[in-house]
C-alpha cells in the first residue's frame, strides 16, 4: 500500500517536472527538466527508503521533492536558453566561426559526391566556417536525427538536401523555435515553409531549355520534322518529372511528334535496354533522343551502334543528354552527343551567399536558381531563350571537362 | 495410331518442363497478339537479321537475341540459386550485392583506385576478371561458412552480404562510378563473332553446370542433402561440406554476372549493378516449376524461368507499355504463371482429364 501511494507521488512529481519543462518550449529546456524530473526521483526514492515506517512522512518528503523539482526544473530551463542565445550571438558576431550543419541526402552518384565536396570546400575553416556534415545515406529518419543533432548542437545554419519531401514541419518548427536558419538545397520540401531560402536547379527550366535549343538547332539545320524518343528517370523523381514536361510543353507548342517515353531509371543499363527496344519499334522514325541524364545517354550510345543507327552532330539523330558530368562532357567533345544540359552540384557558393545576407541581417529571397550550364561544341551552338530570357551555351574544351565535377 | 498418339500425350503431360515452357510461350504469344492487331507483321518479334553495326561488324539482330541476351545475367544466378535453393531449402538473397562488390572490385583493379574515368588499364584484363571471379567465390565462401558451419537460417545469413556488399562496393570505388572505358574489358558484354558475348558465357556456364551434374553424383548429393540433411549424412555424405560448396558455387557466377553486367557499361556503377536481380534469381527458380523449399531441383526449369522474366521485360517495352504501370503488368503475368504451376490447380486438372478419360472409356 506505502508502494503504491508513492508510485503515485513519484508519477505526480515526474509530470509537474516535465510540464514545469516544456513551459520554455524550447528543446535544450525540456532536456533538462527531464534532467531535473530524473533528480526529483532520486530524492523521492531516497525519501522513500528512509521513511518506509510511516506513509504520511513520505508522502510529505515526496511532494516537496516534486516542488522542488518543478521550481528547479524551470529555473534551469530558463538559463539553459539565456545560455543558448549568448552562445548564438557570441558566434554570430564579427570574426567569430560561423557553425553551419549540413544533412546530406547521401553518396549515392558523382553529382552528390560533387555536391559534398562543393559545401565542404566553400564552409571551409579557412574561410572562417565550421562545418558539421553528415551522410544521411538516402535514410530519411537519420536525416531528421541529423537536424535535431545540430539544434543539440547549437549551429548558427542548417542546410538541408531533403532525402524526401514531406514530414518536415515538426522538424522545421524545432529548428525555429531555436532561431536557427534553414536553407534547404537540391531537392524541395512540400509541406512545410518553415525555412528561410531554397537553392538548387530548376529541372522543368533545364527540360525547356533543351527544348529550346532544338527548335534553334532545327531551324538551322533546316530540320523540318521532329520525331523524338524520350529515356526518362526513375518515375516520379523531380528530375524525371521537370525534364518531361519542361521538354513536352515545347514539344506541345511546337507541334513535334513525341514517339514513345519510357524509363531507363538514370542507369546506363537501362538506357541501353529501352533504346535497344527503341530500335527495333521505331527503325528509321526518328531523329531525335532525349535522355533525361547522361549514364542513360551512354547506354543509348551503345545500343544505337549495334543498331547500326548514327547519331551525334553531323549525323541524323540528334543525341540530347542532362546532367553534363565529365564523362558526359568527353562524349559531346567527342562528337556523340549534341548537347548536354547542366544540373550544377555546386550549390555551396550560392548558399553561402544567403547566409552572408543573413549575417547582414538582410532577407534573401525564398527561392534561389543555381545558375546551370548548357554545353555543346562549337558548330552545335545556337542562340535561343527560355521564358524570354536570352541563354549563352558554353563550348566544350579540355578546360571545361577538367573544371567539371 | 491413337495408342501412340495417346502415349506422346503421356509423355509431354509428364515433362516436368511442360508449364515452364508453355508460360515461356504465352509470354511471347502476347506479341504476335499484339502485331497482329495493329496491322504488322505478326512475327516480327521473332524475326532474327543480320544487322550492320556502327562499331561491331555484322552482328544477329532481333527481339529474341535481345531476350537471350539480356537475360544472360539471370539465367547465370539462377544456375547457382537452383542449387543453394535444393540444398538448404533457403535462398541467397545477396548475389545481386555480390555482384555488384565483384564488378567494383574488377574495376578499381582496372582503373587503379581512385581513378573514376580512364581507357587505360592498370593492370592486365586477366587480372581483373579473375578477381572478380575470386570476390564472388570469397563471398560465396563467407555466405556458406554462416549457413552450413554456423547454422544460420540462410535468409538472415545472406542478409549480411545483402546490404554491406553494395557499400563495400562503394568503398572500392570511392563513392564513384568508374568508368573503364576499354574495348578488351567491354568485350564480356559486346558481341563475339555475330553472338552478343553475354549469350555465349551464360551457355558455357549452364554446359558446365549441366556436364558436372550429369557426370558426378554432386547433383544428386545436392538433393539428398536438401531432402534430408540428417539422414544424408548418416548415409554417409558430408551434408555441411556440400551446402556449403553450393553456397561458393552460387557466389562464384555471381562474380561472373557481375563481370558480365559491368562489361556491358564499362563501368562499376556499384549502386545500380544486380539492383533486384537477387528476387530475379529467386523467381526463375520459382518459375521452373522448383520448389523453394528444397530437395529436387529442375535446373533447365530455371533457367527457362529466367528468360521468361526477360521475356516479360521486353514484351512489355516492345508493347510500349507506359512505365510506370510497367510492374503491375509484370506481377500480374507472373501471378499468372505461379498460379498454373501451383499444386492445387495442377490436381485440379489431373481430375479433370481423368474424369474425361473415364467418360471417354464408359462411352
Amino acid at each position: 500500500m506505502k508502494r503504491k501511494i508513492l508510485s503515485v507521488l513519484l508519477t505526480a512529481a515526474f509530470v509537474a517536472a516535465t510540464i514545469a519543462g516544456c513551459g520554455g518550449a524550447a528543446q535544450q529546456a525540456s532536456d533538462a527538466a527531464g534532467a531535473a524530473a530524473d533528480t526529483a526521483a532520486a530524492a523521492a526514492d531516497t525519501a522513500a527508503d528512509a521513511a518506509a515506517d510511516t506513509a504520511d512522512a513520505a508522502a510529505d518528503t515526496a511532494a516537496a521533492a516534486a516542488d522542488t523539482a518543478a521550481d528547479a526544473a524551470a529555473d534551469t530551463a530558463a538559463t539553459v536558453e539565456e545560455a543558448a542565445e549568448e552562445v548564438k550571438e557570441a558566434a554570430g558576431g564579427a570574426g567569430g566561426t560561423i557553425n553551419v550543419g549540413f544533412a546530406q541526402v547521401g553518396h549515392e552518384s558523382d553529382w552528390r559526391t560533387a555536391s559534398t565536396k562543393s559545401a565542404q570546400d566553400v564552409f571551409s575553416e579557412a574561410n572562417g566556417y565550421n562545418l558539421s556534415f553528415v551522410d544521411c545515406d538516402n535514410d530519411s529518419a537519420q536525416q531528421l536525427e541529423a537536424v535535431r543533432g545540430f539544434i543539440e548542437q547549437g549551429v548558427d545554419y542548417i542546410i538541408i538536401d531533403p532525402i524526401v519531401s514531406t514530414g518536415w514541419d515538426t522538424v522545421l518548427a524545432e529548428c525555429a523555435d531555436a532561431d536557427i536558419p534553414v536553407i534547404v538545397i537540391d531537392r524541395t520540401i512540400d509541406d512545410s515553409d518553415k525555412y528561410v531560402s531554397w537553392v538548387g536547379s530548376d529541372f522543368l527550366t533545364e527540360g525547356k531549355a533543351a527544348g529550346e535549343w532544338l527548335k534553334a538547332y532545327a531551324e538551322k539545320q533546316g530540320i523540318k520534322e521532329i520525331n523524338a524518343l524520350i529515356i526518362q528517370g526513375t518515375t516520379g523523381s523531380s528530375a524525371q518529372i521537370g525534364r518531361t514536361d519542361g521538354f513536352s510543353e515545347i514539344a506541345d507548342r511546337e507541334g513535334w511528334t513525341i514517339l514513345d517515353k519510357q524509363t531507363g531509371d538514370f542507369t546506363e543499363e537501362g538506357g541501353q535496354q529501352v533504346m535497344e527496344s527503341y530500335c527495333k519499334s521505331y527503325e528509321g522514325k526518328f531523329n531525335v533522343v532525349v535522355c533525361e541524364n547522361d549514364n542513360e545517354a551512354f547506354g543509348a550510345m551503345t545500343a544505337m551502334d549495334n543498331a547500326g543507327v548514327k547519331y551525334g552532330p553531323g549525323n541524323d539523330v540528334i543525341l540530347i543528354s542532362y546532367d553534363a558530368c565529365t564523362a558526359g562532357l568527353k562524349e559531346v567533345q567527342a562528337g556523340k552527343i549534341t548537347a548536354d544540359f547542366e544540373c550544377n552540384p555546386l550549390a555551396a557558393p550560392t548558399v553561402e551567399g544567403v547566409i552572408q545576407t543573413l549575417q547582414s541581417g538582410g532577407t534573401p529571397e525564398a527561392k534561389i536558381l543555381v545558375p546551370d550550364n548548357w554545353y555543346a561544341l562549337p558548330d552545335q551552338i545556337v542562340d535561343f531563350s527560355v521564358d524570354g530570357k536570352p541563354q549563352t551555351m558554353v563550348e566544350v574544351t579540355d578546360d571545361v571537362i577538367e573544371a567539371q565535377y | 495410331m491413337s495408342s501412340k498418339d495417346s502415349s506422346f500425350m503421356k509423355k509431354i503431360k509428364s515433362w516436368p518442363l511442360l508449364l515452364p515452357v508453355v508460360a515461356l510461350f504465352l509470354v511471347m504469344a502476347v506479341n504476335i497478339l499484339h502485331d497482329a492487331a495493329i496491322g504488322a507483321n505478326p512475327l516480327s518479334f521473332f524475326t532474327i537479321t543480320l544487322n550492320q553495326t556502327t562499331s561491331s561488324g555484322t552482328i544477329l539482330y532481333g527481339r529474341i537475341i535481345d531476350i537471350l541476351n539480356r537475360g544472360s545475367e539471370v539465367a547465370i544466378l539462377a544456375l547457382g540459386m537452383t542449387l543453394v535453393v535444393s540444398s538448404s531449402a533457403g535462398t541467397d538473397i545477396s548475389v545481386g550485392s555480390v555482384m555488384s562488390l565483384s564488378a567494383s572490385f574488377c574495376c578499381m583493379l582496372l582503373a587503379g583506385y581512385g581513378v573514376a574515368n580512364t581507357s587505360e588499364l592498370a593492370v592486365p584484363l586477366i587480372v581483373g576478371v579473375l578477381a572478380a571471379f575470386a570476390m564472388g567465390t570469397l563471398c560465396g565462401a563467407f555466405n556458406g561458412t554462416l549457413v552450413a558451419y554456423f547454422g544460420i537460417q540462410p535468409m538472415v545469413a545472406t542478409l549480411i552480404l545483402f546490404s554491406a556488399a553494395r557499400a563495400i562496393g562503394l568503398l572500392l570505388c570511392n563513392n564513384l562510378i568508374v568508368y573503364v572505358r576499354n574495348s578488351a574489358f567491354g568485350a564480356f558484354g559486346a558481341f563475339t563473332g555475330i553472338l552478343p558475348t553475354p549469350i555465349i558465357i551464360a551457355a558455357i556456364c549452364i554446359a558446365v553446370v549441366a556436364l558436372v551434374l550429369k557426370n558426378t553424383s554432386l547433383g544428386m548429393y545436392i538433393q539428398s542433402v536438401g531432402i534430408n540433411p540428417k539422414a544424408s549424412r548418416i548415409a554417409g555424405l558430408n551434408s555441411k561440406k556440400i551446402i556449403f560448396l553450393t553456397y561458393v558455387i552460387c557466389g562464384f557466377f555471381a562474380g561472373v554476372a557481375g563481370l558480365v553486367n559491368s562489361s556491358r557499361i564499362t563501368s562499376a556503377d556499384s549502386n545500380n549493378i544486380g539492383l533486384y536481380y537477387e528476387m530475379d534469381a529467386i523467381l526463375a527458380v520459382a518459375l521452373g516449376g522448383n520448389s523453394l523449399g528444397g530437395g529436387k531441383f529442375n535446373l533447365a526449369g530455371s533457367i527457362i524461368g529466367a528468360y521468361t522474366i526477360q521475356a516479360i521485360t521486353t514484351t512489355l517495352y516492345a508493347l510500349g507499355v507506359s512505365t510506370d504501370q510497367a510492374p503491375v503488368y509484370k506481377a500480374i503475368i507472373v501471378v499468372i504463371i505461379v498460379a498454373i504451376q501451383s499444386a492445387p490447380l495442377k490436381a485440379f486438372f489431373r481430375k479433370r482429364s481423368l474424369k474425361e478419360t473415364k467418360e471417354a472409356a464408359k462411352a
